[in-house]
C-alpha cells in the first residue's frame, strides 16, 4: 500500500486573495520578513497496488479531480505504508 | 472505567456537570437507587437550563400564548399560526451565543442549522431566515474578526442550504463586548394538514435515527468528564461543525416523509441540545410512552464512544423519527434515495421506562419522566437594581447645528446601514423575496396565494437596561411597527430571552419585568408568543449583558398590491409624520452621541396610543393611500428621513414646529409616510394623528424647525449612512 | 421549447429556474435528476445554481463526475443549448464545456447584490432579445464568481465574441469584467448572475426574462 501526499496550489499567475490577506496580517503583526504566502490544499490518500500503477492513478486523480488545472498546479509524494 | 454510583455520590461528580446535590438526591429518589454514571450524565443534560428551562419556566408561564389563529403554541419544535387558504406559517428563533463566542464561524452556522431543523421537523418547508446579532461597540481587531466570522458562518450555512436570509438586525453595545449574541430565526410554510408533532407513541413502533454520524462534538460537561478517563483529549474538539449539504438532503428527505408517508410516520424531532437523549426522552414523554435504544446501532464517527458520549453528543444534522412497526423499510428507502444513513435503533415501549443497551448490557433503566417532567423549577426573589431605583436626571440636549448632528448620528454603527454585513447573505434564493433586507421588515410572497409574509427581528438591550418593563413592551411595539410599515397585520411572535445569571436578584428582576412588558404588549397587538428559547448566564467576569429579549414577529399581507417599502417613490408625494413627538431623549442615540452613555428613565411610551397609531397607519396602507412608510426608531425623525431618501436618492423640503433637538427625539410609536397628492384628503381623514411636513423632491434634505433645521445635499447624508459601518469595520 | 433543469444534490436554484422558464416564461420545463443518463428530446438544458455536493472540493468539481455528465456532454456536442447559472457556470467550466475557472471573489466574501451588466453580444441564442450595449440589472449571489482564464484564452474569447455579459462595476475581480461567456460554437453559455431571479416585477425586475425568451425564440422559431 502507498500513501500519496498531494499538494494543490494556485498557479503563480492566479490572484490568491486569501494569501494576500494572510500576508498583510503578518506584516501588520510585525512579521515583516515574510516575503510571500501561498495557500493550498493538502490531501492524503492511501491506495492499494504497485508503485507504478498507483503513481499513474494519482496523477490522473489530481489532474481530473483534486486540482483544477486551469488555475491550479499539483505535486505529490508516494511512500510505502503497512497495510 | 466509569466511576461507580457510590463514587459519584461520595466525590460529588455531578457537580462539574452542573447538578446540585439537591438535584442529584432528587433524581436518586425518583430512581429508588443511586444513578450510574450514564444515568447521571443523562440527568445533567436533561436537567440543564437549556433543556428544562428550570429557571425560566415560571417566567415563560406568564406569556400569552394562544389566540384564535394559533394552531400550535410553545412546547413543540416551533409555533404554528393559521394564515388561511388551508396554509400555516411556522416559526421559531434560537440563540447560539456561547458557541459563537468560542468559535464564531461554526457557532453561527450551527445556530442557523439547528433552527432550520426545528421548522422542517414539524412538516414545514423553510422559506426564510433572519438573524439578530449583538456585538461589542469597541471595534478591536478581535471584535472585527468575530463580526466577520459570525456573518460568514450565517452566510456559509444559509446560502448553501438555499434558504433566503430576508432580514435581521445588528446592534453594537459595550455590554456585548465579551458576550456576543447570535439569535437565528427561521420561518416555514406548510399546508395545515401536514402538521406533525415530535411524539413517540405506540408500543413496538420503531425509533429511526437519520443523518450525520455521532461524534464527540458539543459534549460540554461530558467532554470534560470523558477526558478524565482517556488520554485522547488533545485530538478532540467540543466545537460543533455544520454541514449544510447534509442538512439540505435531510430537509428534502424529511419533508418527503411528512408529505408522502404520513401514514407511516408517528413523530419526528431534531436532535438539538443534549442530542439523542433529549429528542428520544421528550418524544416518549410527550406521548406517555417509554423507549428502548440499542446504542451499538447508532452510527458513530469515532471509536470507543461511551453511552454517556453517544447520548449527549451534539453532532449536527441528525433527526429522530418514530415510525409505525412494519413501515420501517418504506421510510429507510426514502432516506436511501437521498444517500442518507438511517437506522432503526430502538422501539417504543408501553411501560414508560427509558432503557439503553450498550455492548449487550443494560446501561440505563429509569422512568422517562425522571428526565423530563420531574425537573424542579426555581425562582429567585427579584430586586430592583440601584440604577433603576434612582434613575439619572432627564437628559436635555442642545442642538445648535442640526445638520452636523444628523451627519454624526448617521455614522453611529447602530444607525448606519448594515448593508456591508447583510449583502453577504443570499436574500433571494427560492425567488419569493419581495422586500429585501435593509427595509423595515423582509417580505416573501406565499406561492400559490395572493398573500405575503412580513418578518422582523427586534431587540433593544439599552432600553431594557433603563426600564425592563417599558423596554420589553417597546420591543414588541417596534417589531409590530416594522411589520405595519410593509403593510402587514402582525400575527404572532417568537422570542429569545438573552439574560445574565438568573440566580442574581437583579437579573431575575430584569427577566420578570421585561416578561411583564412583553406580555402586556403582545395582548395589545393580538400577537401571542408561539415559540422561543432562553439563553441565560450571558456574563463575563460577573457582569451581565444588557437584558435583551429578541422579538421575532411574523405578519400577514392579504393583498400583494398593498406591500409598501421605506423608500421615497416620487417627487411631489407629501411627507407626513404620524404620532406625537415629545422631549424623549433618555436612552436615545442623541444622548449617546453627546454624553457617551444611555441614562435616565424612559418617557413618552403609551401602549394604547402606540397600537392605535399603528393601526391607523395600517388601515391607510391597506386602503392604498400610502406610497412609502417607515417606523421611527434610532435617531428619530431626522435619521428616518435619510433612510427613506436613500433607496431612490430623493430629497425633501419640509417644515415642522418641532425644535432642532426634537428632530432626534426617540418618542416611540411614530411613523413617517408619504402620500400621493391626489390621496392627501382621504389620508388625512383616515389618519388624524398625521402632521403634514412637506413634499418629496430635489437634491437637498431641508427641514425647517422652529429654531433652525437641517439643510444638506441628500447624497452626502446617504453616503454617510450607507458607508459609515464599512469604514469603521475596515 | 422543452427545457430540462438539472438537479444535483446540493443544487438550490432548480425550482427557481423551473418557475421562471415554466409558469413565467411559458415554456415546457421539468426537473431532471443528476442520476439521469439521457437528455434526448430536450431543446435546452439548464444547469442551476447552488452548492452541488456541498461544493466541498471546489465549486462544481464533484458535480463534474455526476452520472448525468456524459449525457450533458453529448447533448452539448450535438449542438443542444446549455445554460449554466452560478454554480451551473462553475460546473460547466470544471467539466471543460466552457474555458476558464471561477475562483474566490476578490474580497473573499459572498456577495448578494443587484448588478448592472452590459450585453456585449446580442446575437447569441441566449441574448438575441437584448440589444448590443444594453445595460440590464440582474442579481448576483456567489462567493466564487471571480472569472479567471489565462491571457491567451481571454484573447481568444474576445476574438470570437464569446464574452456575452460584462459587469459595469466589477464586483468580484473577474478578468476583463466577465460575467458570462459562451463556448466557441455558441450553444453553451455560463454566467454568474441569476436571470431567473429577475423575471417578475413583484420581485424587483424583469431584466432576466429576455434570456429565456431568446432561447424560446430560437427553439420555437416564430416565437412572438
Amino acid at each position: 500500500m502507498y500513501k500519496a501526499k498531494i499538494f494543490v496550489n494556485y498557479k503563480p499567475s492566479v490572484l490568491d486573495p486569501k494569501a494576500t490577506v494572510i500576508q498583510q496580517t503578518l506584516t501588520r503583526l510585525g512579521q515583516t520578513n515574510v516575503d510571500s504566502v501561498m495557500v493550498g490544499k493538502y490531501f492524503e490518500l492511501v491506495l492499494q497496488g504497485n508503485e507504478a500503477a498507483v503513481n499513474e492513478q494519482v496523477a490522473k486523480l489530481c489532474s481530473e479531480m483534486l486540482a483544477n488545472v486551469n488555475m491550479e498546479t499539483y505535486r505529490y509524494t508516494l511512500e510505502e505504508v503497512e497495510a | 472505567m466509569a466511576p461507580t454510583p457510590e463514587q459519584i455520590k461520595r466525590e460529588r461528580l455531578y457537580e462539574p456537570l452542573g447538578l446540585t446535590t439537591a438535584e442529584y438526591d432528587r433524581f436518586a429518589e425518583l430512581l429508588g437507587r443511586l444513578p450510574n454514571y450514564t444515568e447521571m450524565g443523562l440527568q445533567s443534560g436533561m436537567w440543564s437550563e437549556h433543556c428544562s428551562y428550570k429557571y425560566s419556566k415560571p417566567i415563560l408561564k406568564t406569556f400569552w400564548t394562544h389566540n384564535e389563529r394559533v394552531v400550535m403554541g410553545p412546547g413543540e419544535g416551533a409555533g404554528v399560526i393559521d394564515i388561511g387558504d388551508g396554509m400555516a406559517v411556522v416559526f421559531k428563533a434560537e440563540s447560539h451565543n456561547h458557541p459563537s463566542a468560542v468559535e464564531p464561524y461554526e457557532g453561527a452556522a450551527t445556530g442557523v442549522g439547528g433552527i432550520i431543523r426545528d421548522i422542517f421537523s414539524i412538516g414545514a418547508k423553510p422559506v426564510a431566515s433572519l438573524d439578530s446579532l449583538a456585538f461589542g461597540s469597541d471595534f478591536t481587531p478581535h471584535n472585527q474578526q468575530l463580526i466577520d466570522q459570525v456573518v460568514a458562518g450565517i452566510g456559509g450555512y444559509g446560502n448553501s442550504i438555499g434558504i433566503p436570509t430576508i432580514g435581521g438586525e445588528v446592534q453594537f453595545d459595550a455590554s456585548y463586548q465579551q458576550n456576543p449574541l447570535v439569535n437565528a430565526m427561521c420561518v416555514g410554510v406548510m399546508p395545515k394538514s401536514a402538521l406533525q408533532k415530535g411524539a413517540a407513541a405506540g408500543a413496538g413502533n420503531a425509533i429511526i435515527y437519520v443523518g450525520a454520524m455521532t461524534g464527540r462534538d458539543g459534549i460540554n460537561g461530558a467532554s470534560f468528564a470523558s477526558s478524565e478517563f482517556t488520554d485522547e483529549a488533545a485530538d478532540r474538539s467540543a466545537v460543533q461543525v455544520g454541514d449544510p449539504f447534509m442538512e439540505k438532503l435531510l430537509t428534502d428527505a424529511c419533508l418527503e416523509v411528512t408529505r408522502d408517508h404520513r401514514a407511516a410516520l408517528v413523530g419526528m424531532q431534531d436532535m438539538g441540545a443534549a442530542g439523542l437523549v433529549s429528542s428520544s426522552a421528550e418524544m416518549a414523554s410527550k406521548a406517555g410512552y417509554g423507549v428502548t435504544l440499542n446504542l451499538d446501532l447508532i452510527p458513530q464517527r469515532e471509536p470507543n464512544m461511551t453511552p454517556f458520549e453517544i447520548m449527549l453528543s451534539e453532532s449536527q444534522e441528525r433527526m429522530l423519527l418514530c415510525v409505525k412497526a412494519g413501515h420501517e423499510a418504506e421510510i429507510l428507502a426514502v432516506f436511501a434515495e437521498y444517500d442518507l444513513e438511517a437506522v432503526v435503533c430502538g422501539r417504543v415501549t408501553a411501560d414508560g421506562q427509558y432503557r439503553l443497551y450498550h455492548h449487550d448490557e443494560l446501561v440505563c433503566d429509569i422512568p422517562v419522566t425522571a428526565l423530563t417532567d420531574a425537573v424542579p423549577t426555581y425562582t429567585t426573589t427579584p430586586r430592583i437594581p440601584a440604577a433603576l431605583a434612582h434613575p439619572a436626571p432627564d437628559f436635555v440636549p442642545v442642538v445648535a447645528d442640526a445638520t452636523a448632528t444628523l451627519q454624526a448620528l448617521l455614522a453611529l454603527p447602530n444607525i448606519a446601514s448594515k448593508r456591508a454585513l447583510f449583502s453577504r447573505y443570499d436574500a433571494q434564493v427560492q425567488t419569493n423575496t419581495v422586500v429585501l433586507p435593509g427595509d423595515d421588515a423582509g417580505v416573501i410572497r406565499v406561492r400559490g396565494t395572493h398573500k405575503a409574509l412580513a418578518v422582523t427581528t427586534d431587540s433593544n438591550g439599552r432600553l431594557l437596561a433603563l426600564d425592563p418593563y417599558r423596554g420589553g413592551a417597546m420591543t414588541v411595539c417596534e417589531a409590530a411597527a416594522n411589520l405595519i410599515a410593509t403593510g402587514a397585520t402582525p400575527l404572532g411572535i417568537t422570542d429569545c430571552l438573552n439574560y445574565g445569571d438568573p440566580r442574581k436578584p437583579e437579573v431575575y428582576y430584569m427577566l420578570q419585568e421585561s416578561a411583564r412588558g412583553i406580555t402586556e404588549a403582545t395582548r395589545a397587538w393580538n400577537t401571542p408568543v408561539v415559540s422561543g428559547n432562553v439563553s441565560l448566564y450571558n456574563e463575563t467576569s460577573g457582569e451581565a449583558i444588557a437584558p435583551t429579549p429578541m422579538i421575532g414577529m411574523v405578519g400577514l399581507i392579504d393583498d400583494l398590491s398593498a406591500i409598501t417599502t421605506v423608500g421615497f417613490k416620487q417627487a411631489g408625494d407629501v411627507v407626513y409624520l404620524v404620532g406625537q413627538t415629545g422631549d424623549d431623549f433618555n436612552g436615545s442615540s442623541l444622548q449617546f452621541l453627546q454624553t457617551g452613555q444611555y441614562a435616565g428613565r424612559i418617557t413618552g411610551f403609551d401602549l394604547p396610543t402606540a397600537v392605535a397609531t399603528g393601526q391607523a397607519v395600517l388601515t391607510a396602507i391597506q386602503a392604498h393611500l400610502v406610497t412609502a412608510c417607515h417606523d421611527l426608531s434610532d435617531g428619530g425623525l431626522a435619521a428616518g428621513l435619510v433612510e427613506m431618501a436613500a433607496s431612490n436618492v430623493l430629497g425633501a423640503r419640509l417644515t415642522t414646529s418641532l425644535t432642532n433637538a426634537q428632530l432626534f427625539a426617540e418618542t416611540p410609536g411614530r411613523f413617517l409616510v408619504t402620500v400621493a397628492p391626489a390621496d392627501v384628503a382621504a389620508f388625512e381623514a383616515l389618519v388624524p394623528q398625521a402632521t403634514r411636513l412637506g413634499p418629496v423632491g430635489g437634491n437637498q434634505l431641508c427641514i425647517d424647525t422652529c429654531d433652525g433645521g437641517v439643510n444638506a445635499p441628500i447624497a452626502d447624508l446617504i453616503q454617510t449612512q450607507q458607508e459609515a459601518l464599512a469604514w469603521q469595520l475596515a | 421549447m422543452k427545457a430540462a433543469v438539472l438537479n444535483f444534490p446540493g443544487s438550490n436554484c432548480a425550482e427557481d429556474l423551473l418557475w421562471a422558464v415554466g409558469p413565467i416564461a411559458g415554456a415546457h420545463a421539468e426537473i431532471v435528476p443528476a442520476t439521469a443518463t439521457d437528455l434526448t428530446g430536450y431543446d435546452l438544458v439548464l444547469v442551476p445554481g447552488g452548492f452541488s455536493y456541498g461544493d466541498y472540493l471546489r465549486s462544481g468539481a464533484i458535480a463534474k463526475f455526476a452520472p448525468v455528465m456524459p449525457a450533458l456532454r453529448a447533448f452539448a456536442e450535438a449542438g443542444g443549448y446549455v445554460l449554466g447559472i452560478c454554480n451551473g457556470f462553475q460546473i460547466l467550466t470544471e467539466a471543460g464545456l466552457l474555458p476558464g475557472a471561477l475562483q474566490w471573489n476578490r474580497d473573499l466574501t459572498f456577495i448578494c447584490e443587484p448588478e448592472p451588466l452590459v450585453v456585449e453580444n446580442a446575437t447569441t441564442a441566449f441574448t438575441r432579445r437584448y440589444t448590443a450595449g444594453q445595460v440590464i440589472t440582474l442579481p448576483i449571489a456567489h462567493g466564487e464568481g471571480n472569472y479567471y482564464a489565462d491571457d491567451a484564452t481571454l484573447t481568444a474569447l474576445e476574438a470570437h465574441h464569446q464574452v456575452v455579459l460584462r459587469y459595469q462595476h466589477n464586483p468580484n475581480g473577474s478578468c476583463r469584467d466577465i460575467a458570462g461567456i459562451t463556448n466557441e460554437a455558441g450553444n453553451v453559455m455560463g454566467m454568474m448572475p441569476h436571470p431567473e431571479r429577475a423575471v417578475e416585477a413583484l420581485l424587483g425586475g424583469t431584466d432576466g426574462l429576455g434570456m429565456f425568451e431568446s432561447l424560446m425564440e430560437v427553439c420555437d422559431g416564430a416565437y412572438a
